[in-house]
């Protein structure tokens, strides 16, 4: 139908290139994060003396280990929320589901060193259960429960998106319903009957894969596949949004209904970042669970998923960086702030949010860019 | 049909039925819209009343008629936004536009531009054309596309015939309002639609920007069928081969931009108000 003349384009006229997956500074700075995370942090908790004052204690292992799962977790919620304009307000729930399936199979591993001594998990025994529900079968094989941290969250997002989209439900409806979600499974897994540990969940993990998995070395190896994880994402990330389906996903945010008389069917496309954003969460809970020790209901608590939206919008949406930043810094603020003001933390938080959104709308990242258009 | 008439039209491709159905659309019987006794009502308002028109391959049609005439619905049954509630509406021969779903319609030929220029507004003007560009717009392949070296002669090209090559690079945002209107214009382009509707394209324009647009309007009818409906008398009787006056969801009147004005019953209704 277009006309095939040969079309040469005005002199000076430069085409718009799509740059690679990231800038040239982007991947010094994403050289030196591999650097520190993969080889200075390891060396200063292994190889430097525990009395050195360089010596990384297993305290700030374990908080920047937890701190990068967060992070995974903003980033997930930057794809859905600041990319294609879906303000989820339960992924925690996602990131619990993934923290589960990894529960259950921490669970099997404890074996027999449980209080009981029994082939069952104490909670179990306590409750006089007599053998595993059948939802727990394979679950001591760590591959299939990997598989599990993948597909529960993956399954449960497809359906849950697959009604939600197709019935077009959208802005704060569709927020709503999903902090709805969350608070139901919450209430679903505060059961001892569900077979989860009811509120206690799970905790006392013994081994990961035949590693103890308190021992340096085994919290060393959580804390680089975390961060593996996290850089790996990154790029994951910025290759989806710097794709033309990322251009798509910005499309659906700022006018749904021309990407509909465009041709494109919005609901597959939100179908995909949705679930993917999901199975993302679950991947973070799974790494989570391993470094943190223990496994609640209250991860599923609706004001875990509002605090992912705030670190997202901390960092600022629609950068992927600024949310892993802000998801940092938050929780560094968090965990300083709860020791020395521990019942002001929420008002610190809810203070935090009001101020970013007054003052820096696109969040920390939009400090560093004014003059850029946001993507 | 006598000997002489088949000679004499041996060479038409539409009327010998000879032509080769390219891309679905079964335009052999030389019209590719139909609507046939269509009728819509919201909540008891009658919007469309059995509304009944035939638009003609590579025709430049403009719909003109009071506010509240039905105008818009009827864009809306065109483009799968409205149901009707009885009559049919066909695409060529054979495609019905009443069970597709609005992306399918897209996707079958028919592009529309709304009254209010919707643009991509954070994307450059090459972005927004990229993404309306016809391609395989499923999930997977969107992900995978790379823009090949012919797609983008493409987009040069539909920036070209919109006008708008030397702001490529610029955010849409930035465009003025007729500038707008082109780059949906020229959206609907990339999409390779054998029918677009345009929903009051001149509304809000200089009058310079009136000029390019009959311009524009004039150069691409023949090749894509175009449905322009539109409130300024003027501009419509600079561009219309054949107009259509709609009054109360029905068609009122409908022939030739002269026999138009000198309907009675079209004077009554436009000076009546």
């Amino acid at each position: 139908m277009m006309m095939s003349t040969a079309f040469v384009p005005h002199a000076g006229y430069r085409a718009p290139r799509f740059a690679g997956l990231l800038s040239g500074g982007g991947w010094s700075a994403w050289g030196v994060a591999a650097l520190v995370l993969f080889v200075v942090f390891p060396v200063l908790h292994l190889a430097v003396p525990a009395d050195s004052a360089l010596h990384l204690s297993d305290f700030w292992v374990t908080l920047i280990g937890k701190i990068m799962c967060y992070a995974i977790v903003a980033l997930a919620m930057d794809l859905i929320w600041g990319y294609t304009g879906i303000l989820s307000l339960g992924h925690g729930l996602f990131f619990a589901l993934g923290g589960y399936a990894m529960g259950v199979y921490l669970m099997r591993s404890i074996g027999h060193d449980g209080v009981y001594h029994s082939d069952l998990p104490d909670f179990m025994v306590f409750l006089d259960w007599k053998k595993y529900p059948w939802y727990w079968s394979f679950t001591d094989h760590f591959w299939y429960a990997a598989l599990l941290v993948v597909l529960v969250p993956g399954l449960l997002a497809l359906v849950f998106g697959f009604f939600a989209f197709r019935s077009r439900i959208k802005g704060v409806y569709f927020s709503i319903i999903t902090q709805a979600l969350t608070y139901a499974a919450m209430l679903l897994f505060f059961r001892n009957d569900t077979g989860f540990g009811g509120n206690n969940g799970f905790t006392d993990f013994k081994r990961i894969l035949g590693f103890p998995i308190t021992a340096p070395t085994t919290r060393m190896a959580l804390f680089v596949t975390t961060a593996a994880a996290l850089l790996g994402f990154l790029l994951l990330g910025r290759w989806i949004v710097k794709s033309k389906l990322g251009r798509v996903l910005t499309a659906i945010r700022d006018a749904e209904t021309r990407v509909m008389f465009s041709g494109y069917n919005p609901m597959y496309f939100k179908l995909f970042v949705w679930t993917a954003s999901a199975v993302i969460c679950g991947i973070a809970g799974a790494l989570y669970v391993p470094q943190v020790g223990i496994i609640n209901p209250s991860e599923m608590s609706p004001a875990n998923s509002i605090e992912i939206a705030i670190w997202v919008a901390v960092g600022g949406r629609g950068t992927l960086i600024g949310p892993v930043l802000g998801a940092a810094i938050v929780n560094l603020g968090k965990s300083w702030f709860t020791k020395a003001f521990p019942e002001y933390w929420l008002f610190a938080l809810g203070l935090l949010f009001i101020l970013v959104t007054l003052f820096l709308p696109r969040g920390l990242a939009g400090l560093r860019l004014p003059a850029k258009r946001s993507p | 049909m006598s000997e002489s008439a088949t000679r004499e039209h041996w060479d038409d491709p539409v009327a010998t039925g000879a032509r080769v159905v390219a891309e679905g659309v079964d335009t052999t019987h030389r019209g590719i819209l139909y609507l046939d006794g269509i009728g819509v009502s919201f909540d008891g308002f009658r919007a469309l009343h059995d509304l009944s028109l035939v638009v003609d391959e590579g025709e430049l049609r403009c719909v003109i008629g009071p506010n509240g005439a039905g105008k818009t619905t009827m864009m809306d049954v065109i483009t799968g936004k409205t149901r009707p509630d009885i009559g049919s509406a066909f695409f060529g021969q054979t495609i019905d536009l009443t069970r597709l779903s609005e992306a399918e319609i897209a996707e079958a030929g028919i592009g529309r531009k709304f009254q209010k220029p919707t643009v991509f507004e954070q994307h450059s003007v090459f972005e927004n054309l990229e993404l309306a560009m016809k391609a395989d717009k499923r999930v997977i392949p969107t992900l995978r596309a790379r823009l090949a070296g012919i797609e983008r002669d493409r987009i040069m090209h539909t920036l070209e015939t919109i006008k708008l090559l030397p702001e490529s690079d610029r955010a849409a945002r930035m465009l003025s309002h007729g500038q707008k209107q082109w780059l949906e214009i020229g959206m609907l382009l990339m999409q390779e639609p054998q029918v677009l509707l345009l929903d009051e394209p001149v509304a809000g324009m200089t009058n310079e920007e009136r000029s390019r647009s009959a311009e524009l309007f004039l150069s691409l009818a023949g090749k894509y069928t175009l449905v322009v409906v539109e409130h300024d008398m003027e501009f419509v009787a600079r561009i219309a081969h054949k107009v259509t006056v709609l009054h109360e969801g029905t068609v009122l009147a409908e022939g030739s931009m002269a026999s138009i004005q000198r309907n009675e019953e079209v004077i009554e209704v436009f000076l009546g108000r």
